[in-house]
């Protein structure tokens, strides 16, 4: 854990900032203007390569093809849901994209407004069009445990390096947790165990910006829920 | 600009009834994010104006035939509130914050990358808790304060003042009372990285020279209150405890 403090210092930019002058590429969140590449978001400094761009710290979630997302259905046509994925723009998901044979005209038989699905971002095109898909292995409607909304920049801090944050949540709380891009993040287990998760998860947002995340959840997590030994360390 | 009085403006000195020089401003705070159900937020206060603003979105259009397939469109709001005057002002849209939502609109378009988000809507909500000239230069400071809250993309961040004339002076940010009983007043917004102006009205009557001193102050001031902007929006993220690093 000590090799993260060899990182250098996270510089906060605000839109207008220069963030570099010597001559290297905008990055994400970036342009360039007389030379000097400038932010046009607020967020940290991020230097990759040669190519300097900003992690927006906030923002609305942007869907990008592939992305995972969990979304809420909001409103139902003949042949077609939309679905709220918190984007500026709701999802249409096309019966030929649900695991069912749907009948013209039938689609609320099989989902109907409110309920929750895991969904996959097949293609954001050149004005933004959406379109998603429910034909893939893990992709469902969800039924029961209960939904965390979070910031999508925060989304790769629950994650963690390579997992080790959510597999650790998974383990120590012994529940089922699905993150989506989005920020949305469903939790189902015992309710207490679940109780606990979301409120990690919460407390990841709250404290994203502070170090030793990982071991701060696990100790919270360790007060409320006693832990078996052989949970310890979280490996899966 | 309209009345008369028989109040000294600006003394033998070169001082103003409010103790401030000629190229001075009222004292500035901003703070983001004060609010927590909007995207992004802002409160300002430049002397006795208090001035809050809020920004929602990007998010789907309505009305629909407003959407622009190109690009984002910004909807502007700026509000008076009923106790924001001495006299009760009559709640509900007037001419003239028609006007000024149309000017900050246009003006904060200049900088928003709008063309990141087409066919969706940014609304910013501008509400004058308390005026005392110079409320458009406020809502303008505070909106885009709330929009590079809000996480949205933009070229910068834009400030705004107003300078005018009064007593026969060119004097920087009028307050009430110069305002009234002065000659000119000429609120300026500008992009700091390029100096270009997106913003600029004139009420009353200035020479050639007037005008051109008072737009060099202007914008000299912009300046200033475009650090303290970004002071308030790093502030924001600088308050927490050490950040010593990231593991994702």
């Amino acid at each position: 854990m000590e090799k993260r403090n060899a990182r250098q210092t996270r510089e906060i930019v605000v839109p207008g900032d220069i963030l570099d002058a010597s001559g290297m590429k905008p990055g994400e969140n970036a342009y360039v203007l007389d030379g000097k590449v400038r932010a046009s978001a607020m967020g940290v400094r991020n230097v990759f390569q040669n190519t300097v761009g900003v992690i927006p710290l906030r923002g609305c979630y942007m869907p990008s093809s592939g992305d995972t997302v969990i979304g809420v259905i909001e409103d139902i046509g003949p042949s077609n849901w939309l679905v709220n994925i918190n984007a500026p723009y709701p999802a249409p998901l096309h019966v030929n994209e649900v695991p069912w044979k749907v009948e013209f005209g039938d689609t609320s038989r099989y989902l109907s407004i409110g309920h929750v699905v895991i969904l996959k971002v097949l293609s954001v095109d050149e004005s933004r069009k959406i379109s998603v898909t429910m034909k893939d292995s893990g992709l469902r409607r969800i039924e029961g445990g209960r939904l965390v909304k979070i910031s999508h920049s925060k989304v790769s801090r629950v994650i963690g390096k390579s997992g080790s944050m959510i597999s650790m949540l998974k383990n120590m709380t012994d529940c089922r947790i699905t993150v989506g891009q989005n920020g949305m993040i469903w939790v189902d287990g015992d309710d207490e165990n679940a109780d606990v998760a979301a409120q990690a998860i919460m407390m990841i947002e709250e404290k994203a910006q502070s170090g030793n995340l990982t071991d701060k959840i696990k100790e919270f997590i360790e007060k409320r829920i006693p832990q078996d030994d052989d949970y310890d360390e979280g490996d899966e | 600009m309209s009345g008369h009085t028989d109040m000294v403006l600006v003394d033998e000195n070169g001082m103003r009834i409010d103790g401030r020089t000629a190229e001075e401003h009222r004292p500035i705070k901003i703070e983001a994010g004060v609010l927590n159900n909007a995207d992004g937020s802002a409160y300002v206060e430049i002397g006795k104006n208090k001035v809050l603003a809020a920004v929602y979105g990007p998010r789907e259009c309505h009305p629909r035939h407003l959407q622009n397939p190109t690009k984002a469109i910004i909807q502007c709001k700026y509000n008076m509130q009923a106790f924001s005057v001495s006299d009760r002002k009559r709640p509900g849209p007037d001419r003239r914050s028609i006007e000024i939502s149309k000017i900050i609109s246009e003006a904060l378009e200049k900088v928003v990358l709008t063309e990141l988000y087409p066919r969706a809507s940014i609304d910013v909500y501008i509400e004058i808790l308390q005026a005392n000239a110079g409320t458009r230069c406020a809502g303008l400071t505070a909106a885009s304060v709330a929009l590079a809250d809000a996480g949205i993309p933009m070229r910068d961040i834009v400030p705004a003042i107003a300078a005018g004339k009064a007593d026969g002076h060119v004097l920087l940010d009028l307050n009430k009372e110069e305002d009234n009983y002065g000659q000119a007043d000429v609120p300026i917004a500008i992009v700091p990285s390029t100096d270009e102006i997106v913003l600029l009205q004139m009420d009353g009557n200035m020479t050639r020279e007037e005008f051109d001193h008072a737009i060099e102050l202007a914008v000299d001031a912009c300046h200033q209150v475009y650090d303290i902007q970004k002071d308030a929006l790093k502030k924001r993220y600088s308050a927490k405890p050490a950040k010593e690093g990231a593991d994702e």
